[in-house]
């Protein structure tokens, strides 16, 4: 995960320098993604962290190949197993998709095909990467929905969607993007659209799985909690970049970069006193990507200086971690910066 | 499901009632006297007074549309003041044609429209996409009687690759069962019979199927569009399935929904009847005859006529609701 080292183990995925610009004809370039580095080594869970719009998602679907060819620009590199991924082919790609690397997203209710059975939506997944027949994959299918927690897994095969309720729908999806047992699994906050109690419930579920799989997971949310309870390591994102990335202790313990440490700060504590004011962080992120001048956190940023307004940073080492950032939270991981 | 089809039919019989008091209503609100219509400009007033008395139209309203309508429950729909041929038999002897022209239309929409529509949703903002869009946009714009004749100039008269008009060529001597000529062609293994049928059907099809084949062609296009953007067809693509299986499994399907309830309007007004096309390629079916009776006040034929395609229109209504039902298990009656 640390940016611009190579250890001995080549890891799984490599991301280096990834950016995405979305161009339509007749607009202004707007990009998304800029200069994202990280990596995931087999079986380890990784956090992508970030704030709605902070370019999350779109890494995500730049790495699985799945954002539109029209208008959409992507550079970098994205290894997996040695080999880039942005190079590949449309059908190298769709052969790898759902075997080697798959997805979870976010909103059950509408990622799954309204009007299909669930067990032919899971099985065609089967199907197509181990050439199975239809009832040897309908079976295995039948087996993976037991293993997600449906009850009566059988009669669910000739459900649909709509028969569903949302927490049994994303267990669906679950189920789907780990059939293949692919070694990467990236799950774009996959709780978000949950009520709260089946959330845990569902994480339970993901988590256990990605375990008996031994997949690598990235994890993609704005949710801390689920950090905490999941990832070995955190990327943070602001504004299509990443920030600061640590593992999980150091990161949560000692958060250096002022946006990690306004992101843990904002999240409301069951021991403060009643009545104590929410505190986030001010302001909010600016559509167009800052980076050019100076630091696209600075306008929100309680340790600004004159430095974070003329000079870009760059993601360098900074002891334990990588960071961001001119002026850190604490002054050792400055001075280590220097 | 067989208790909501009973119940559809059931519900057809109060709006069947009730058209039949807007049409006879409507019928005679059209200006001028049928007796005068049917015997022409310069009949004296006796002989008009004889056949307005022979048909009742002297009578009260009530009176003559409740025995318009005693006769009706019995199933006769009187018959033609013009001809004196039941109005049932003239429907049965015409509306064959117009089913064999509208299906012939219908089919070269469908086939051709959907297919066009999906590429051209396929390839948004490219060149194909503008080629399918202003030519379907031309198809609709085009009068069909223009088109007929258009057609039938170069591809008859000038190629001479098809037939002109009429059902099937005068010189084959076929047997007629069902008036459906191409069936009857098939059912009495009178090939060449059936095939001559299906070759005169060609032009008129054509001309008729081109504002349908637009309209299914545009529907179809704007649905897929709206489908490649639902997040299910992006979690196929995450699967990795064949384009394919993502087209036809998870893309068309969804898309075809709206489709299908504009294919069973389409079906409705091609089976009312095509005077035009009719007219053009000298078919012999419903339409021209239709227009006809509007024109000399043939009452009963009007109202027999416009009350059996309400009722095909219903019926058809009825399918397209049972073919959402099996593409969308959501609102599948139980």
């Amino acid at each position: 995960m640390n940016a611009g080292r190579r250890d001995n183990d080549q890891p799984l995925l490599s991301v280096r320098n990834l950016a995405v610009t979305f161009q339509l004809r007749g607009q202004h370039a707007a990009k998304a993604v800029d200069d994202v580095s990280f990596d995931i080594r087999a079986g380890q869970h990784v956090g992508l962290v970030g704030e709605s719009g902070s370019g999350k998602s779109v890494t995500s679907l730049a790495i699985m190949g799945l954002l539109p060819r029209r208008g959409v620009r992507v550079s970098g590199e994205v290894m997996f197993d040695g080999t880039n991924l942005l190079s590949k082919s449309r059908g190298e790609m769709s052969a790898l998709r759902g075997r080697d690397i798959s997805m979870v997203f976010q909103d059950p209710m509408t990622s799954l095909n309204p009007v299909i059975p669930i067990g032919i939506q899971v099985a065609e997944i089967i199907q197509r990467h181990f050439n199975a027949s239809k009832s040897a994959a309908l079976e295995r299918t039948e087996e993976l929905l037991a293993r997600v927690g449906i009850p009566d897994p059988r009669r669910r095969l000739g459900e649909y969607p709509h028969q569903l309720s949302g927490g049994m729908r994303q267990r669906v999806l679950i189920a789907m993007a780990l059939a293949c047992e692919p070694r990467l699994l990236i799950a774009d906050e996959p709780t978000t659209a949950l009520d709260v109690t089946i959330q845990a419930q569902v994480l339970e579920v993901l988590k256990k799985l990605v375990a008996d799989t031994d997949a690598a997971l990235l994890m993609i949310t704005h949710d801390l909690g689920i950090v905490a309870g999941l990832c070995d390591t955190v990327n943070v994102m602001y504004a299509g970049r990443v920030v600061e990335s640590a593992t999980r202790e150091r990161l949560f313990a000692q958060p250096q970069h002022p946006y990690t440490g306004g992101l843990l700060e904002s999240i409301p504590k069951l021991d403060s006193p009643r009545g104590a004011p929410l505190r986030p962080i001010p302001g909010s992120p600016t559509q167009v990507l800052p980076w050019s001048e100076g630091c696209a956190f600075a306008p929100r940023c309680g340790n600004r200086t004159e430095e974070c307004t003329a000079r870009t940073p760059d993601l360098d080492p900074a002891g334990d971690r990588h960071l961001r950032c001119f002026n850190p939270l604490s002054r050792t991981a400055a001075e280590a910066r220097r | 499901m067989l208790r909501f089809v009973l119940k559809r039919i059931a519900l057809m019989v109060p709006v069947l009632l009730g058209l039949s008091v807007l049409l006879f209503a409507w019928v005679r609100a059209l200006p001028g006297d049928p007796a005068r219509a049917l015997l022409g400009e310069r009949a004296n007033p006796e002989s008009i007074a004889r056949v307005t008395e022979r048909y009742g139209f002297d009578e009260p309203l009530l009176e003559q549309y409740l025995r318009y309508l005693g006769a009706l429950v019995t199933g006769d729909f009187g018959s033609s003041i013009r001809t004196g041929q039941s109005v049932t038999e003239s429907f049965l002897e015409r509306f064959p044609a117009t089913v064999e022209l509208a299906l012939a239309a219908l089919l070269f929409a469908v086939l051709v429209g959907i297919p066009v529509g999906y590429l051209a949703a396929r390839h948004q903002g490219r060149p194909l996409d503008t080629i399918v869009m202003s030519g379907s946009l031309l198809g609709v714009a085009t009068p069909v009687f223009f088109l007929a004749i258009l057609l039938k100039l170069v591809f008859a008269d000038w190629l001479h690759w098809l037939p002109t008009s009429l059902r099937q060529d005068a010189r084959i001597d076929a047997t007629h069962l069902t008036n459906f000529y191409v069936l009857d062609g098939l059912l009495t293994r009178e090939w060449d019979a059936a095939w001559d049928a299906m070759v005169h059907l060609v032009l008129p099809g054509l001309a008729l199927g081109t504002i349908p084949l637009a309209i299914i062609a545009r529907i179809t296009r704007a649905s897929v569009a709206e489908v490649l953007n639902e997040d299910y067809v992006r979690t196929a693509e995450s699967k990795g399935l064949t384009r394919r299986l993502i087209s036809r499994r998870h893309v068309l399907r969804n898309a075809l929904l709206p489709v299908v309830t504009t294919i069973g309007l389409q079906a409705g007004l091609l089976l009312s009847g095509a005077v035009l096309t009719e007219t053009v390629f000298a078919f012999n079916g419903m339409g021209e005859y239709l227009f006809d009776a509007i024109g000399q006040r043939d009452y009963p034929v009007l109202q027999g006529f416009i009350l059996f395609i309400a009722l095909i229109y219903a019926l058809i209504n009825l399918l397209v609701d049972l073919a959402y039902g099996l593409i969308d298990p959501r609102v599948r009656v139980s």
